[in-house]
């Protein structure tokens, strides 16, 4: 890829670029604005207005990579891998949207900001994931965090839910210094922060810039290690996703991390491609340890959102895997890996915020008890979850899985893949649980009986299965498309 | 034809599952006649295939290729053979009847249960059918879940621990299955069996002699565990004894025959120097398997325990004639796989039967039955006949022939597994005088009565088969015979090395 910035001359081009952000940023403002207009009774209409934002939103990137390009002067780049995202990252919104209808109105929590901050959120994401230059990546990463913060806290009254704000903004803010130093470094050293022109630069003489682009890797690797939730960076996420409101705790279990890996991948297999030998090593532990500490803490959680926590962490540690081959086969299975944990995932939280009670009481394992007799719908869907989750074949999770394993071996991981595989099998333990309790235990009277799936549940619940099962059973299509786009990273 | 009736066959118990799930829940005697009605025209259907197949060759037939994903390329490919084909026989006659045998046990949840039960049917047919290696795998594991579900709800009391314990057992072979999967697809670039097995043997492929061997061995540990070969058996017993019958019959009769036929359909012709240089020690793992399985089975007071480890010894028979490498020996593990399905299954049935009615599985609660209820003993009888080998019944074809093939590969094999056959007349003889002869207790009496109609349905196909199978076995053996010569034939190819001692030409004949 060469070098050359294309500095555009048709503004309008640009725009139609950056179109997903610009309807997310416009209809997050009128949100802000239109609270105080509309009362309490048409609390549902900011929803609607969200999720019509989002889907023009999605439509905004089509037409974006449509007209693909470099915007601004090389800052954006809206290829496929942009597309990806942006689409990704609005689908996860609209599936956090779905449930948290119901589930903030139970919590006499419904109001614009809600949608507000988690279109902003989402925006920033989409910035993440078209970025070409690393202060747009970083500005990007800063309105999605400062947004997700914010969500975090969002039920004030809840001691649970400011701990996990503040644990999340002061480890979040430190994280992301460490990110501005790693780009400090790139810029010292090459005099640029355009990806494309520092993979020119390094890739010429590796020699010259290898030993602080390595520390610049590391540092950014710290960064973004923490937003993706990879071990050792992995301690926030357990208590955050307990505390955080559980549509919240979804959404930032799949849109964030999407978006952190799409800028991991993007800086890792361009400006950092020329040096991969030296941060292979590093990413190849992370991936490891983030398997088996995500699993393994998760074998003893009694908590469904922790437990959902920690094996989120042990998912990072896959899509790490997919990293750790350094090549384009990997970047195209992490993608689809995202694509299929975004729907599961999403899924697997609705369930629990369906299920959780007014202040988030019911969260245990165990008040899951006979939900295969009370609620045969609901337990049926996060059968399917749980089954991707497992990487049980037929549902997205197993060919994620078996992608991402595929382009190991491909890259002659056999170890990290052997391991990788050995601890979907221990991970396969804690998943059953959840099942055994679902359908092999009686409900417990005592518990008291279970709202009824209101329509925004059953669409949060069906809508994620049918895309779980749809890339297990095709998943040509988005494979393909990863692929294509996967190629153009370079 | 314009459909292919193998597809029919595979797919007509998953079109039966999904219509199940929408059945409605409250009436279970929807659920239970749809099941039934579903697996009778899967039967049916079969016997179509058995029909049409042409056994003068043996070969792979009905053979469907569909592409199913384009990159990596994966293939709907499926096709029979003659060994594939009588397991799938097994399977589409076993599943009416387990519908049979659980009209009246099955009576929380019937729904899902019968909708499971169809599930496990696509599975199991499927593993039996796939020739690419990514759809085998798939069926693999599919046929799993069904399985966790039968067992973790419609079980016993430890349930929960059996089937959680079935599960990560398999799933941990699985997994290394998997990774020699995508490591053979990164050299061959497809999955299609027959594909690989062809680069293989003209040079294409070329593996060192570690390579081999840890590909043999992911592939044999995933299969080992399903078989189960000692040590990896321990699983076995617990998912049995906790198992609802039906459960029971369908792992013991045709789950386990997915490890015997992925030994014998991808190890021995994939990888045929790693499993000459492993056969030694599989042998002697095998028979410690036989003879263990036989004295435990001996010791134990609990029915369904006895028969769990009984089959244990008797899949022991099938493995050692696997890796006897001769004619004899793999036709006799064909064989001994069919007779295990038919006999063991009818052994799990009846011991259903048993405690349908008197609520226990102890030996001790029992004697005398045979006063009360003549018929049900008769059949026991013959079944037990049927799996201790005695002549004219089904298991003694197999088991001579896999002690014949066994004594052409080494003689001292033969001797030790011998004694698998004597200690299963002790075993099994000890049982049926124990639950039938002597006096009869007031709770047999009171609560034992003899087989029902509905069950002499379900009993009968399985005795006849035991009969046929063991006085014309002229009726199944050629076309196994034809398949177990061109595996070994493929077995002996690359000794020591495939590609440099034989010809291109010399390999072709062989396919």
């Amino acid at each position: 890829m060469s070098a050359d910035i294309v500095v555009s001359n048709f503004v309008s081009a640009d725009m139609l670029r950056f179109l997903p952000e610009i309807i997310l940023t416009a209809m997050g403002t009128a949100l802000m604005v239109l609270e105080p207009i509309l009362n309490k009774r048409t609390s549902s209409l900011f929803g609607h207005l969200s999720i019509a934002a989002l889907l023009a939103g999605i439509a905004g990137a089509v037409v974006a990579y449509q007209h693909g390009g470099l915007a601004f002067g090389g800052m954006l780049r809206v290829d496929g891998f942009a597309t990806f995202f942006r689409v990704l990252v609005m689908v996860v919104g609209i599936l956090t949207i779905l449930p948290s209808y119901s589930f903030l109105k139970r919590q006499d929590a419904e109001t614009g900001e809600f949608h507000a901050l988690l279109l902003f959120s989402i925006t920033g994401q989409c910035l993440m994931a078209a970025a070409n230059d690393l202060i747009i990546i970083f500005i990007g990463l800063e309105i999605s965090s400062i947004a997700s913060y914010i969500l975090a806290g969002y039920l004030r009254d809840d001691k649970r839910s400011n701990e996990a704000a503040l644990k999340y903004f002061l480890l979040g803010s430190f994280a992301t210094a460490f990110f501005l130093y790693g780009v400090a470094l790139v810029y010292g050293e090459t005099g640029s922060i355009n990806l494309s022109v520092v993979h020119d630069l390094v890739a010429a003489d590796p020699g010259i810039y290898g030993a602080l682009m390595g520390v610049a890797a590391a540092l950014m690797f710290v960064g973004l290690g923490f937003k993706v939730s990879a071990a050792p960076f992995q301690m926030w996420a357990p208590d955050v996703y307990q505390g955080a409101p559980t549509p919240v705790s979804a959404f930032l279990s799949a849109g964030p991390k999407a978006a952190a890996f799409a800028v991991f991948l993007r800086i890792f297999l361009t400006g950092f491609a020329p040096i991969g030998r030296a941060w292979e090593p590093l990413v190849w532990l992370s991936a490891l340890a983030s398997m088996t500490i995500g699993n393994f803490a998760a074998l003893r959680q009694t908590n469904m959102k922790r437990m959902l926590a920690y094996s989120s962490i042990a998912h990072a540690g896959y899509v790490l895997v997919a990293l750790t081959s350094r090549s384009e086969v990997g970047a195209a299975a992490a993608m689809f890996y995202l694509g299929a944990y975004g729907f599961m995932n999403i899924g697997a939280f609705a369930v629990v915020s369906h299920l959780s009670g007014r202040g988030e009481t019911r969260t245990s394992i165990d008040d899951l008890a006979g939900l295969g007799q009370t609620q045969p719908m609901t337990a049926a869907m996060l059968s399917i979850f749980l089954m991707s989750l497992i990487g049980v074949p037929l549902t997205g999770g197993f060919f994620g899985k078996f992608y991402i394993f595929k382009a190991a071996l491909d890259s002659h991981l056999v170890w990290l893949t052997v391991l990788g595989l050995l601890n979907s099998a221990v991970a396969a333990y804690y998943y059953l649980r959840v099942l055994v309790v679902m359908y092999m235990r009686d409900p417990v009277e005592s518990a008291g009986p279970v709202e009824p799936l209101t329509p925004g549940f059953r669409l949060a619940l069906i809508v994620p299965a049918i895309g779980t099962l749809f890339l297990g059973i095709f998943p040509s299509w988005v494979l393909n498309f990863a692929g294509k786009s996967a190629a153009l990273l370079k | 034809m314009t459909v292919n009736l193998l597809t029919v066959v595979l797919f007509l118990p998953l079109a039966g599952f999904l219509a199940a799930l929408c059945l409605p829940r409250a009436s279970s005697e929807a659920s239970r006649r749809w099941a039934l009605g579903i697996s009778l025209v899967t039967f049916v259907a079969s016997l179509g295939l058995l029909g049409w197949f042409d056994r003068s060759t043996g070969g792979e037939q009905f053979a469907l290729d569909i592409p199913w994903v384009a990159s990596p390329n994966i293939h709907f490919a499926i096709s029979v053979n003659g060994v594939s084909l009588w397991l799938i026989l097994l399977s589409t006659l076993l599943t009416p009847i387990c519908v049979l045998i659980s009209w009246r046990s099955i009576r929380n949840r019937a729904k899902e249960y019968y909708a499971f039960l169809l599930l496990l049917e696509f599975g199991l047919i499927g593993v039996f059918l796939a020739q690419d290696l990514f759809l085998f795998f798939v069926f693999w594991e599919v046929s799993l879940v069904p399985m966790y579900f039968l067992i973790g709800i419609w079980g016993h009391d430890r349930r929960i621990y059996a089937t959680l314990k079935f599960f990560l057992y398999t799933m941990t072979g699985s997994m290394l299955m998997l990774t020699a999967i995508i490591y053979l697809y990164n050299l061959a670039h497809t999955f299609n069996y027959w594909a690989i097995l062809r680069m293989m043997s003209s040079g294409e492929i070329q593996l060192n002699s570690q390579e081999q061997m840890l590909l043999f061995l992911a592939f044999f540990i995933a299969f080992a565990i399903k078989v189960p070969l000692f040590p990896l058996h321990t699983w076995l017993p617990d998912a049995h004894v906790e198992a609802p019958t039906a459960g029971s019959i369908m792992l013991a009769s045709v789950m386990l025959k997915m490890g015997t036929y992925g030994i014998l359909h991808f190890c021995l012709p994939l990888f045929p120097n790693a499993a000459h240089r492993c056969s030694g020690w599989i042998a002697v793992l095998a028979i410690i398997g036989i003879i263990y399985g036989a004295l435990v089975a001996m010791v134990q007071p609990n029915m369904k325990k006895l028969v769990a480890y009984s089959s244990v010894s008797h899949l022991g028979f099938v493995v050692l004639g696997i890796f006897s490498f001769t004619q004899q020996g793999l036709d006799g593990a064909v064989y001994q796989m069919l007779n295990h399905g038919i006999s063991t299954g009818a052994l799990f049935l009846f011991v259903g039967l048993l405690y349908e009615r008197r609520h226990s599985l102890e030996i001790a609660d029992y004697g005398g039955v045979a006063t009360v209820a003549p018929w049900l003993s008769t059949a026991f009888l013959v079944t037990t006949l049927a799996s201790i080998g005695l002549p004219t019944l089904n298991n003694f074809v197999g088991e001579f022939l896999v002690l014949q093939g066994s004594a052409i590969a080494n003689f001292k094999w033969t001797v030790w597994a011998s004694l698998g056959v004597i200690f299963s007349a002790c075993y099994m003889l000890w049982l049926y005088q124990r639950v039938f002869y002597g006096p009869t207790g007031e709770a047999v009496r009171s609560h034992v009565s003899d087989l029902r109609a509905r069950e002499w349905v379900a009993v009968l196909p399985l005795l006849a088969m035991m009969v046929w199978m063991g006085v014309y076995s002229q009726t199944f053996l050629p076309s196994v015979g034809k398949v177990t010569a061109q595996v070994l034939v493929q077995s002996e190819v690359n000794v020591p090395y495939r590609v440099e001692t034989r010809p291109h030409a010399e390999v072709a004949r062989v396919r």
